[in-house]
């Protein structure tokens, strides 16, 4: 075993705490805080894959988006800062189920692409050279042109709606 | 002689490899033995730092500031640590005590890492990862999570709201901020740090896009929360805000990274936008660069600690309008501007000079111009409103 292996098996256990922690928590901003664990885990194990960007991107989005997530919870729900809240409900099982078998499905989908059951040591060479395709992919008429500009006009829309729904509403017969 | 700091790698290295390690071990024990080197001498800055600010406020507010502990009352910020070191910290009644502990963490560490990557000379620099000005961004954030947790750990209404103060400041300016920085980005072609230093050697950056460094500068002057910006603790509103409720030497990390961070954003701004390291002769003595980097640095942090001397604080309405109504449609314009000229000039130096500043101008003209169309409909609309009172008065009379 190499050094790799163990530093990359020590942040997967901290990655399974934390997801193991994020459910069952039964404090609200004690789960958000244990999910950024995860999530700055995987921004991990990005790292020790030379993946810097998808790292890097990973710890700016996830951190940032879950610290304002911290802050509607903590604004919107009732006693978000007690330890109440119960953990379970009826439907428990069929939740666990229904995820292991999403689990399970990715594992033996992943199983069966032949490249992945090489060592990825290619992909470590040329990492930069990936993200600088993807780049020109994203841009590229030919490839992915299209979904990528139907992702920002969904997010314009989502905008739009957030601020027709954080309107003040017009007062009848103001003159303004 | 002009490159101490390869002499002292390689000779570090050589001793290392001498006592019969493998090369990998000693490149690893090497990275650490810098972190620690860097996060100390950044830390120990401080005391210098802060001691520069008080006396430099002292004196822009005819005071002597301190001027009793050591020649010229150098050593008071020690006697101050030394104090703060030996209280106790204490831990408020019903707090959230595990999240009230590491806070503090949080938020020297996302200090300190920005450090990491800063090109300080050619040859001192602690990491070139080729995503550098996005790693500023993303480590940013985490002192914003810091601040969070210490304002919701802390079970008290003032930490709560200097939080949510926060985080509602720091949203806003992150947006201008991240777009002003794709500019520096752009124009070097790259996103490591070493890349967009190297790139500015005939012109630096602030000369191609004064608009992206004014904006980086006020927007990060924002993010850490000085005096301009200063809601998230304002004494007079919600008394110390988020770290209320700290003490020791948890609320001296608070400190700390306040002061470290204003001398941070001096260094990025040099590295990003004033050309970091360059100068005459910097490239074949880098102990040259270093000193160039430091002048430059001292420059632009003496220009935050005399804002902060200078402007009284904002209010929280007028501050998010800044960010949301003026700075943020600023960037996205300079944002645009600087593609479309960078497309049109081919090559660099100072070639493309003209075209980046006639874009500027023409920014700065057009800023102007919504600034008094804005200005004269708030005149018409005072005018409009202070009538209708008085025709309301002198009905009522």
């Amino acid at each position: 075993m190499t050094v790799l292996q163990i530093i990359f098996l020590g942040i997967s256990v901290i990655i399974v705490i934390g997801a193991l922690m994020t459910v069952s928590s039964p404090n609200l901003v004690h789960a958000a805080l244990w999910l950024i664990l995860a999530l700055a885990g995987v921004a991990a194990i990005f790292v020790l894959l030379e993946a810097s960007f998808l790292a890097v991107v990973q710890v700016a989005v996830y951190i940032d988006a879950i610290s304002i997530l911290i802050v509607i919870a903590v604004m919107l729900t009732r006693r978000a800062m007690g330890e109440t809240e119960r953990q379970i409900n009826r439907s428990w099982l069929l939740a666990a189920f229904a995820a292991f078998m999403v689990f399970s499905g990715i594992l033996s989908l992943f199983s069966q692409v032949p490249q992945l059951a090489n060592t990825p040591s290619d992909l470590v060479e040329s990492s930069e050279f990936y993200i600088q395709e993807l780049g020109k992919a994203l841009v590229n008429v030919d490839q992915s042109i299209i979904p990528f500009e139907v992702a920002s006009v969904l997010l314009l829309a989502a905008m739009i709606g957030a601020i027709f729904i954080a309107r003040p509403p017009e007062r009848a017969g103001g003159d303004s | 002689m002009g490159d101490p700091f390869t002499l002292i790698a390689d000779f570090l290295r050589d001793l290392l490899l001498g006592f019969g390690l493998d090369p990998g071990l000693t490149t690893a024990i090497l990275k650490f033995v810098g972190a620690a080197v860097t996060a100390t001498i950044a830390l120990t800055l401080t005391f210098f730092t802060i001691w520069l600010e008080r006396k430099l406020i002292a004196r822009f507010q005819d005071r002597l500031g301190p001027n009793r502990v050591g020649p010229y009352g150098l050593f008071q910020t020690v006697a101050d640590f030394a104090k703060l070191l030996t209280k106790e910290v204490l831990v408020p009644e019903g707090a959230d005590r595990s999240v009230f502990m590491i806070a503090p963490l949080l938020v020297v560490m996302s200090v300190v890492g920005l450090w990491a990557v800063v090109p300080f000379a050619p040859t001192l620099f602690g990491s070139d990862i080729n995503v550098g000005v996005l790693y500023l961004v993303s480590i940013g954030s985490v002192g914003t999570l810091g601040i969070m947790m210490a304002g919701l750990s802390s079970n008290n209404k003032y930490a709560l709201l200097g939080a949510f103060r926060t985080v509602a400041m720091m949203l806003s300016y992150a947006v201008p901020m991240i777009l002003t920085l794709l500019i520096p980005t752009m124009l070097a072609g790259s996103m490591g740090l070493t890349k967009i230093v190297e790139a500015q050697n005939p012109v630096w950056f602030v000369i191609l896009s004064p608009i992206a460094a004014f904006i980086f500068y006020i927007s990060s002057l924002a993010e850490v929360g000085r005096t301009p910006f200063d809601l998230m603790e304002a004494e007079s509103e919600i008394v110390a805000g988020f770290h209320i409720e700290y003490s020791g030497i948890s609320f001296g990390m608070f400190f700390v990274a306040e002061f470290l961070h204003a001398f941070t954003i001096a260094v990025l701004t040099v590295t990003l936008f004033f050309g970091g390291w360059q100068g005459p002769g910097a490239e074949a003595f880098p102990i040259l660069g270093f000193v160039y980097f430091l002048i430059k640095t001292a420059i632009l942090y003496f220009v935050i600690i005399w804002i902060r001397a200078t402007f009284p604080r904002l209010r929280i309405d007028t501050i998010n309008s800044i960010s949301w109504k003026i700075l943020t449609p600023l960037a996205l314009a300079a944002v645009i501007f600087t593609a479309i000229i960078d497309k049109l000039t081919p090559g660099d130096g100072w070639a493309r000079v003209p075209l980046h500043l006639a874009g500027s101008v023409i920014l700065i003209g057009l800023t102007l111009i919504a600034f008094r169309a804005y200005a004269r409909s708030i005149r018409k609309q005072s005018e409009g409103s202070g009538k209708s009172l008085a025709q309301t008065s002198e009905a009522g009379s």
